[in-house]
């Protein structure tokens, strides 16, 4: 892989994503198993996380993914920070960079933001989630877990059926999963109430449907996405109750999947809401905990494949 | 002997047929026989990537065939290790297979196709270290070519070859290469006055 930056799944080809796959693989399995969690390819990088959105899992997992490749880390959040003060997102990146950031992965609630932020530093910049757009290393981390539970862990995903459920409107995991799943030649539905469907999805390369209980049966891969209630100022369906009723994943349709249909959620989950309780902890189709573990060895290839090398300067 | 020319005017030399190379692989395997028969630590045969791998496997083969011991096989990655990462640029992953029971309190028997600057093997051993603690690390080679970088050296030597540094080894296995050989190329004399 050639580029500097990982701003959306879009630019990525085919052997770009399937390399990121193939590395994430051999680095798992080059720890798994072993007593010292650490490998030295990164040792005196600086790779700062730079979170103007909250997040548990995607944060931590940047962190421990740097860490294990023996760079620093630097993690800055708005909270407690010179944001507070007013200073512009810009300002904010030329001093990271003035302190010698070799990478800058950010969160942020606009979107476009991880774009802007590539025109004005130097470092590689990671896209780890901005406003409604993309969070490409999600995606990444999705096509891994499904690649590893129904292809065995290597190649594409070619023909691999994936529906993508529920509030596709707000969802920068569905956008960019659906640009990587074309990418590696699986076939996306979306499944959603038209008003939680963004206008021009006509244009995406995926096909679309309102009726949840047809597309069950010929599904490989459900991912269920969280119903994002911050972001919504509109009432875009009736209730909780109803959403539930059309577009909730419970064991009853659960138990209309085919045998070794797998369910996933990039969380955090509203259990009883898109999803119920009984189905995030299926031990044999819920791939929930699996895609956490799968996301540190995901972020460790890419920081690899774009750190790893000599500079680009 | 002239041997195929591998791309126009770059002249080309087998070392080594396929039965030759057979004949060195035996005499290695008789080799860690010999040596390994006097001490009660296990052994294993960890081959580096590419071409180690499957030296690794042969010599696991040849020793049983000889009554020796069954000699564990794994795979080391060395490239996560390397101190060249920077300067020659992001390259694939392969993979690391430690062998059936694992490396430590073992003697673990390094296996690659040729020793040249020697930081390979380097490498190889920053990796050793972060896996577990050998008994004691072996290095066994096909074909020494010299100009060494830095102080390593083989425990087993198929073939001793005088190069010049801007000569190119090429060793072929069949498991990869479809066909076994060492070939030299850019070669005008073997004793590295070429130019």
């Amino acid at each position: 892989m050639t580029r500097r930056d990982l701003l959306s799944a879009g630019d990525l080809s085919h052997t770009d994503a399937v390399e990121i796959l193939d590395t994430a693989e051999r680095l798992d399995r080059a720890l798994a198993g072993r007593e010292v969690k650490k490998l030295p390819p990164l040792r005196g990088r600086t790779v700062v996380n730079l979170f103007y959105e909250d997040s548990t899992r995607t944060r931590t997992s940047f962190e421990l993914a740097a860490k294990r490749l023996s760079a620093d880390v630097v993690n800055f959040t708005a909270k407690g920070s010179s944001v507070s003060k007013g200073e512009s997102l810009k300002d904010t990146a030329l001093t990271l960079e003035a302190m010698g950031a070799d990478a800058v992965v950010i969160r942020h609630s606009y979107s476009g933001a991880a774009h802007r932020l590539a025109g004005w530093v130097h470092g590689s910049v990671i896209n780890a989630g901005d406003g409604t757009h993309e969070h490409p290393t999600q995606a990444l981390l999705d096509a891994f877990t499904m690649r590893r539970r129904l292809r065995g862990g290597t190649g594409d995903l070619a023909g691999l059926r994936v529906s993508v459920v529920g509030d596709v409107l707000h969802s920068r995991v569905a956008r960019s999963n659906v640009l990587l799943l074309a990418t590696l030649g699986a076939d996306v539905t979306l499944v959603a109430p038209p008003t939680l469907l963004p206008v021009g999805v006509e244009e995406w390369p995926a096909r679309t449907s309102f009726d949840l209980d047809v597309e069950l049966p010929d599904s490989d891969v459900v991912m269920m996405l969280r119903v994002q209630r911050e972001r919504m100022a509109a009432s875009y369906f009736p209730s909780a109750r109803e959403y539930a009723r059309r577009y909730g994943l419970d064991a009853r349709r659960m138990a209309m999947l085919r045998d070794q249909s797998i369910v996933m959620h990039p969380g955090p989950m509203n259990r009883g809401m898109e999803i119920a309780a009984e189905v995030a902890d299926d031990p044999k189709r819920s791939t929930i905990v699996e895609q956490v573990t799968n996301g540190v060895s995901v972020r460790m290839a890419v920081l690899y494949l774009l750190l790893g090398g000599g500079d680009s300067e | 002997m002239p041997g195929p020319a591998l791309t126009p005017n770059v002249p080309s030399a087998t070392v080594l047929d396929a039965h030759d190379l057979a004949r060195t692989v035996d005499r290695i395997a008789h080799q860690i026989i010999e040596r390994t028969a006097k001490s009660d630590v296990p052994a294993a045969l960890v081959g580096i990537p590419t071409r180690g791998v499957p030296l690794a496997r042969r010599l696991a083969d040849r020793v049983r065939a000889f009554d020796g011991p069954d000699i564990p096989i794994g795979s080391l990655d060395t490239t996560l290790y390397r101190d060249d990462l920077r300067l020659r640029g992001v390259r694939p992953l392969a993979e690391t297979i430690e062998p059936r029971g694992g490396i430590s309190g073992r003697l673990v028997i390094l296996v690659d196709d040729v020793l040249f600057s020697g930081r390979t093997i380097r490498a190889a051993l920053d990796a050793i270290r972060d896996l577990g603690r050998p008994s004691a690390v072996q290095l066994a080679v096909l074909i020494d070519r010299g100009h060494r970088q830095l102080p390593i050296r083989a425990d087993y030597v198929g073939k001793n070859l005088p190069t010049s540094v801007d000569q190119n080894v090429r060793v072929m296995l069949s498991e990869i290469d479809g066909s076994d050989a060492v070939l030299l190329t850019g070669a005008l004399g073997p004793e590295g006055d070429s130019e």
